[in-house]
């Protein structure tokens, strides 16, 4: 166990390595100089010169990736080309929201598939169950944002229940922050709970046919007693499988959400900063998004080697 | 496809296999594969009409005649720029489907090219090209295509590729690992010991073999695709305007809720029935190529 622990931290690094210079490469050797893009075409050569030297953009390029690196280990990203604020401050504020938008909609997405998986497995091929999968079917078509937009149609336009964006802050008290990410979080929620119901029901169906249910059920176990006890430990494997894959597509998804709904998130910082040309905000922003996919992947990597004892190093 | 196959000439009349053997009398009775096949089909020749048809040219902007309802002359209205809506989600589905062959054909190619060469090498050319997918992981489409239009600018070639690269690694385990399955059986192991390579076994053996899963992934890969295309021109990443597309589309709704809510359903509606008519077609091609693994459904 300690060797597979081992092995995945190892490839843990060398993924967000490999990320951090695909990332400071992309975006910041790339495009020639950000000071230049910074100023526009038409400013003089002296005043490009003189903010390149102020930014530090003169050095190779080798030393101003380790002092990322080193900066972004120790917490210290920089300051902000245009706000001249520090940009580890800038992240902070935004993730206030990010997270618990985040946090909330996996929740809703587990709450949702597991319920919905679990219920159309125990009644396979019953109404029901036809029922709700054609439902997933339609869930898994409709694109996020979309659903976003219809979701404020019928919430905030028609009936008037929630405002149609903006945040509330946590500052008073829990219930208004988290009543302005409920449409969010929904609407990102619903369509992951498609994908994963689906993936629930059809792990729970498998296990189902296992020799050691039948075993379960000779000897007087219940129904439920053997769905409950049984069948659900030994079909979350896949199931946090594709959890942890689509939390990839969760952060990805905030990013989108949050411009449906005006949201001040990490989503919305990106975009003004690309906007404002800030590079060094986009690439702290954008490692900072890889590495929480990376991060999520290797935690359901090495769970699942707990959960299920079975899984040795070398099929992994 | 197996028509030849089932259809022997000398067979009883009584044994005869009925014509719902065969591959199109089975596709036809399929319910998800008519299903998705009409609706992909419908989202095609939409594409294909606005080439040489639309009721009006889809970029005029007539500011007179704006936020029309529908009539006679506007089926569906107009929008805020007093563009017709029909010719806009006609002309939107030439740009989906574009950006969609173009990034599915990239990840196909890369895709596969590493799966097969993961599986024929293995050791430690298969470790490598594992782990850099695995990597790529890291990079939804969302974040490729905003590194990119950070540099680059946004545009219908940065959401390509950025749609592309999102797609490399799903092709590549699942090429890299029916491969492997293919490089186990029988009939390699009696051409290897015929003395036929590597790159002889996995153009005339192991490619033909998961040629139908592979098909089937594209399909779905094209839905997703789709799904990534909308999203990434909602967000002004992708196809600018004039260029109509249904993302696009939706953006320019959004600021218009409270006047014209319809006109925030139609092109998310239209995103919808794509992906959904790719997806089902996706499910039925499964069912219909690959027997075996329809069963353990």
């Amino acid at each position: 166990m300690s060797v597979f622990v081992l092995r995945r931290v190892l490839t843990l690094l060398a993924t967000l390595v490999g990320a951090s210079v695909i990332i400071f490469l992309v975006l910041d050797a790339l495009p020639g100089n950000a000071a230049q893009m910074l100023m526009g075409a038409d400013a003089s050569a002296d005043a490009v010169r003189a903010l390149t030297v102020k930014l530090g953009l003169d050095q190779p390029l080798a030393v101003r990736y380790l002092q990322w690196i080193k900066g972004f280990v120790i917490g210290d990203l920089g300051n902000s080309y245009v706000y001249g604020t520090p940009v580890a401050s800038l992240i902070a504020e935004r993730l206030v929201l990010t997270i618990p938008l985040a946090i909330m909609s996996m929740l809703l997405t587990v709450v949702l598939a597991l319920s919905a998986g679990i219920y159309t497995a125990a009644n396979h091929n019953k109404l029901g169950d036809v029922g709700v999968m054609s439902l997933t079917q339609i869930g898994i078509a409709l694109p996020n944002f979309w659903f976003a937009i219809l979701l404020v149609l019928l919430f905030a336009v028609r009936l008037q229940w929630l405002s149609a964006g903006g945040f509330a802050g946590w500052d008073d008290g829990i219930w208004p922050g988290v009543k302005s990410l409920l449409l969010p979080s929904i609407s990102l929620a619903v369509v992951q709970a498609a994908i994963l119901a689906r993936v629930t029901r059809s792990a729970v169906l498998e296990v189902l046919r296992e020799d050691f249910v039948r075993t379960a059920r000779a000897k007087g176990l219940g129904k439920r007693e053997v769905l409950w006890s049984h069948v659900l430990r030994n079909a979350m494997i896949p199931v946090m499988t594709v959890m942890g894959l689509q939390f990839a597509n969760l952060l990805a998804g905030t990013i989108v959400i949050e411009n449906v709904f005006y949201l001040p998130g990490l989503g919305r910082l990106i975009f003004q900063s690309i906007a404002n040309r800030d590079l060094i905000v986009v690439r702290n922003c954008v490692m900072l998004l890889a590495a929480m996919v990376v991060i999520v992947n290797f935690v359901v990597d090495v769970l699942y080697a707990f959960i299920d004892p079975r899984i040795k190093v070398h099929d992994l | 496809m197996s028509a030849q196959l089932s259809t022997p000439v000398d067979v009883p009349a009584a044994t005869r296999p009925l014509p719902a053997r065969t591959f199109w009398g089975r596709a036809l009775r399929h319910r998800s594969f008519v299903l998705g096949g009409a609706l992909s089909l419908l989202v095609v020749a939409s594409a294909l009409l606005s080439l040489v048809w639309t009721p009006w040219p889809p970029t005029e902007i007539d500011i007179a005649s704006k936020l029309r309802p529908p009539s006679a002359a506007h089926w569906l209205g107009t929008d805020s720029f007093g563009r017709d809506i029909v010719s806009l989600l006609l002309a939107g589905a030439r740009s989906t489907i574009l950006v969609g062959i173009i990034a599915v054909s990239i990840g196909l190619t890369f895709g596969v090219c590493l799966g097969l060469i993961a599986s024929a090498k293995r050791g430690w050319t298969e470790e490598i090209i594992m782990r850099f997918s695995d990597f790529t992981f890291a990079f939804p489409a969302v974040l490729s295509a905003i590194m990119l239009a950070a540099v680059a600018g946004p545009g219908m070639v940065t959401s390509i590729i950025a749609i592309g690269i999102f797609q490399i690694p799903t092709l590549t385990r699942l090429t890299r690992g029916s491969a492997n399955a293919i490089w186990a059986r029988e009939f390699v192991l009696a051409a290897r010991a015929s003395g036929k390579g590597a790159f002889r076994i996995t153009i005339e053996h192991v490619l033909p073999n998961i040629l139908s899963i592979l098909i089937v992934q594209a399909t779905i890969q094209f839905a997703l695709a789709i799904l990534a295309e909308a999203a990434l021109s909602y967000l002004g990443l992708g196809t600018q305007p004039p260029q109509p597309s249904w993302g696009r589309m939706l953006n320019d709704a959004q600021t218009m809720l409270f006047q014209s809510p319809m006109l925030a359903v139609y092109p998310g509606a239209a995103i919808a029935i794509a992906v959904l008519g790719l997806n089902l077609l996706g499910d039925g091609l499964r069912d219909l190529l690959d027997p075996r693994l329809a069963r353990e459904r």
